[in-house]
């Protein structure tokens, strides 16, 4: 695929994020990535689209740091950033935030929300001492959650108000770019659209970048201005929403349109199935 | 798996190696040696030194290691410091009890763990499954030495039906039956151990797997539920215990040091208790090796049939 | 209401499991029914009950768990009368059941052969040469390559979609009357999922099975069913055939939900409407609507007393004050 392709009319905006030829490769000759490059520019969302083993969430955790690249470059606001070291990264931490599908594991039980939230802001010295309480009311205000939030523990929340925090955790850094992987999966469907919502409307607010990774085709086209779709470690197809979903060239694309199911028993049988292999 | 056997068998040779250095300079560093343990006013100092000498004693410690050692490459684990009997003949000739007794007792102790822990799983907070669960307990925290003094006080003492010590009766003619009565109180001491330990094992396994899916595939299948607990759910909750029942052989071995002490038995552990206490070092390094030959052969045992009971387990390298 | 054609009527279904809180009611009257060859789906978020009813019918309740009262009627046989054996002889054979999780549902130390040919022999009455050739029949009739290759297998040596297909294979041998799939693709890729719905209607087709579909996505529904049974906080709030619930549902939940999933099929990128809140955590002790919380059109009444599940339309149940209100106070009670 050609470079062309790939870049959009930006205004001469400098890509926020770019990946070069990157790839992960396993010991056991598995090429979790294999070759792939796409920009992000500064305000956009990408919707990072595939299905499982495709190698989307590897991309995910090699760009934050938690995993190496086995070839490539990660470039962040121009500086290369694969090679970093772990306290070479942690400088970065503040601007490259990623949320989990299950904030939960990610949250220490025994910790009460508002000292999770205090705690990146204590570590990277965002806020003065004096003002982290203030901040950490902010957040939540951000997050859509009361006050009273602060003094409960990670388990008193559902699953979608603990997806809010897991967000307002990301948020409390001022990232510039964040990389949201698979944020609703593991959510009811009312709820998704909660988060959802949310997502968009911080993007609104804050000007923030994000990288949405998901399987599902609706919750990835809701969300982004792009969408790169992933197949066996390579990125298949990239372009507008648009594009995507009423052009799509290739026929890995056409067969997950055509295989996500439709809410609307009317349009039932209207599709054909493609037998995809692998 | 072949090559797999062969590769661990490899592995283990440095082991014994490091295993049989280690205990001999443990051994040199602990006071006395065979010669004075012999030290009485009836024998002359000169004497001593002879003996220190035929012994090979004055000799440094390095040279007596690689005298050991070269032996052994030859098969040959030398002689008896004290009995100047060989070595080798002496282990095999203690083995024989030590076996017999440790052979019942895990068969024994299997026997009753496996059937109790799954019943007392099957019925988790029930009667049976408090009494399973305490009865477990009681068998791991009860010391041996205190089980197998309780068990000869009530039945040699008290009762007077049981002979209290050795493996057969003195001067009798040494039959099945009469090794049979020697060996039931060292065998309840050993099966106690043994059952408590597995039961347990077993019952929390079994609770594991009475919780998978599978188990509900089982069920929706319409088989009946004994079928369901018999094929379906033993076979996967007794592929851990493989592991835990390749443990209990080293266990063993360690407990009969103090089970055959009690009741006199003319085992491994009898043998290995007098030659730490006379210093026989030709018998305790010839015990010792035995003891690692006998831990990393139940390891690899385990790991090959671990291997035949659970067909994801397979051994390419 | 009595229907001569009725498969399976489930009435006044009542279960509950026990909790350090005393007896916890997760399905809360349930009824319904189903005819021969239909594909009924009840749909509804975690914790609404859908689950637990599936598996109260088939009397597969984990341990806590407990049928407090109602009625499974097969064929007119009530299910949750007959003795052990009795429903050993129905599962598996005449009403067979595959779930959500293909990678941890069939015994991993047993061949898929084995797994396959045991309910064969024992529903059938085959021997195992027989069995054995039925289940490879099977297991090509479910589109896998090589089946006799796969009998000799291990589960772990199939993917994700391949298990599921021979769970399908397995519960389809006995060429049962119903068939109750519990979130059969919700742990597969959507391409898998595509060949998966095609394939469960096609062998249903084939047989005359009826389908029970547990799901809780409505994009799934759409393309699956005939009927549709909208469970939210352990009680039946919707039941319609499946054009009227995507045209007009009735229910406030129904409508929440069409509404808050992102669509494929249209470029309308307006803001998605959210439910807002969540699903009460205990709701038997709720004297009104359990939606009530959540609804745009809570009132009063909805705060006080729980609305039953009456007719709104032609084979259109809801259990709502405010649409009973619309139709014009129609105070006809669905299931007595």
């Amino acid at each position: 695929m050609s470079n062309e392709n790939h870049i959009r009319d930006n205004n001469g905006l400098q890509p926020l994020l770019t990946l070069e030829n990157l790839k992960k490769y396993y010991p056991s000759d598995v090429k979790a990535v294999d070759g792939v490059s796409f920009q992000i520019y500064p305000g956009e969302t990408l919707g990072l689209v595939g299905e499982s083993g495709s190698g989307k969430s590897t991309i995910g955790k090699m760009i934050v740091g938690l995993e190496k690249p086995t070839d490539g470059r990660i470039l962040f606001d121009g500086r290369d950033i694969s090679g970093l070291s772990s306290k070479e990264m942690m400088n970065l931490r503040s601007e490259l935030q990623i949320v989990f599908q299950d904030p939960y594991s990610s949250l220490n039980p025994r910790k009460r929300i508002a000292d999770l939230l205090a705690e990146p802001l204590k570590v990277h010295r965002i806020v003065p001492a004096k003002d982290i309480s203030g901040e950490v009311d902010r957040l939540l205000e951000l997050v859509r959650l009361p006050r009273s939030s602060k003094n409960r523990y990670p388990h008193e929340f559902s699953g979608g108000q603990r997806q809010r925090i897991g967000i307002a955790r990301a948020l409390s850094l001022k990232p510039k770019l964040i990389i949201c992987d698979e944020p609703v999966s593991a959510l009811d469907v009312s709820i998704q659209a909660q988060i959802l919502n949310l997502l968009k409307d911080l993007q609104k607010e804050l000007n923030l970048t994000y990288l949405f990774i998901a399987h599902g085709l609706g919750a990835v086209k809701y969300v982004s201005d792009r969408i790169a779709v992933m197949h066996q470690g390579k990125i298949v197809e990239i372009g507008n929403k648009a594009e995507i979903f009423h052009d799509p060239k290739h026929p890995y694309t056409k067969a997950l349109l055509d295989a996500s199911p439709i809410a609307d028993p009317r349009l039932r049988n209207k599709k054909k199935l493609t037998n995809v292999p692998g | 798996m072949l090559k797999y056997v062969i590769r661990r068998l490899l592995i283990a040779i440095p082991v014994l190696l490091g295993v049989t250095i280690i205990n001999f300079i443990i051994m040199k560093m602990a006071p006395g040696n065979p010669v004075d343990m012999l030290i009485s006013p009836q024998i002359p100092a000169e004497a001593l030194e002879a003996k220190r000498i035929e012994l090979g004693l004055n000799a440094p410690a390095y040279v007596q290691f690689w005298n050991w050692f070269t032996h052994l490459l030859q098969g040959d684990l030398g002689y008896s410091m004290v009995t100047y009997e060989p070595v080798g003949k002496m282990i095999m000739s203690r083995m024989g009890p030590t076996l017999l007794l440790m052979g019942v007792s895990l068969i024994i102790g299997v026997a009753i763990a496996i059937p109790l822990g799954i019943l007392s799983a099957r019925r988790q907070y029930s009667k049976l499954d408090y009494a399973a669960v305490t009865g477990s307990f009681l068998g791991i925290s009860i010391p041996n030495f205190f089980l197998g003094l309780g068990l000869i006080y009530v039945f040699s003492i008290w009762l007077k039906i049981l002979p209290s010590s050795g493996m057969v009766t003195l001067g009798g003619n040494g039959g099945f039956v009469d090794i049979l009565l020697h060996m039931i109180m060292p065998v309840i001491v050993l099966t106690a151990n043994v059952a408590g330990r597995n039961i347990r094992y077993v019952r929390s396994s079994m609770l594991e797997v009475l919780e998978q899916d599978y188990l509900r595939t089982a069920r929706a299948k319409g088989l009946k539920e004994t079928l369901v607990i018999n094929r379906h759910a033993v076979r996967n909750a007794l592929i851990p215990i493989v592991t835990v029942l390749g443990m209990e052989i080293p266990i063993l071995f360690g407990g009969a040091v103090v089970i055959e002490q009690i009741f006199s038995w003319p085992g491994i552990g009898q043998l290995t208790m007098s030659s730490i206490m006379s210093r026989d070092y030709s018998t305790i390094m010839g015990l010792n090796l035995m003891a690692a030959v006998i831990v990393i052969g139940a390891n690899l045992l385990t790991d090959i049939v671990y291997a035949l009971v659970d067909p994801r387990i397979k051994y390419n390298k | 209401m009595i229907n001569m054609n009725d498969l399976l009527k489930v009435d006044h279904l009542k279960t509950g499991f026990e909790s350090d809180y005393g007896t916890i009611v997760s399905v809360d009257d349930v009824s319904f029914r189903m005819k021969s060859g239909e594909t009924l789906a009840i749909v509804g978020e975690s914790g609404s009950g859908k689950s637990v009813t599936a598996l109260s019918m088939m009397r597969l309740l984990g341990t806590g768990s407990r049928i407090m009262g109602g009625q499974v009627l097969f064929e007119g046989k009530d299910l949750l009368k007959l003795n052990d054996q009795e429903m050993c002889d129905i599962r598996g054979n005449q009403m067979s059941m595959i779930f959500q999780e293909p990678m941890t549902s069939l015994n991993p130390v047993l061949t898929i052969g084995y797994q396959m040919c045991e309910s064969i022999m024992i529903h059938l009455k085959q021997s195992k040469k027989e069995a054995w050739a039925s289940a490879v029949e099977m297991l090509k009739k479910v589109g896998l390559p090589r089946p006799e290759a796969i009998m000799k297998e291990y589960p772990f040596a199939l993917s994700g979609g391949m298990r599921q297909r021979v769970m399908i294979a397995m519960a389809m041998s006995c060429r049962p009357k119903v068939l109750i799939a519990d979130e059969p693709t919700t742990a597969l890729d959507v391409t898998v999922q595509a060949q998966i719905m095609k394939l469960m209607k096609e062998l249903c087709e084939e047989s005359g099975t009826a389908i029970l579909l547990i799901t809780h996505d409505l994009g799934v529904v759409a393309e699956m069913a005939d009927r549709v049974l909208v469970m939210y906080a352990g009680q039946v709030v919707e039941e319609a055939d499946v054009f009227t619930l995507f045209e007009d549902p009735k229910h406030p939940y129904t409508q929440g939900l069409l509404k808050s999933i992102p669509r494929l099929d249209s470029d309308d990128d307006a803001e998605l409407e959210s439910i807002p809140g969540a699903v009460p955590a205990r709701y038997e002790s709720i004297q009104g609507c359990r939606f009530y919380n959540r609804c745009p059109y809570a009132t009063e009444k909805c705060h006080a007393e729980m609305p039953l599940l009456t007719v709104t339309g032609k084979d259109h149940f809801t259990r709502c004050w405010e649409a009973q209100r619309i139709e014009g106070g129609v105070e006809e009670v669905a299931y007595e």
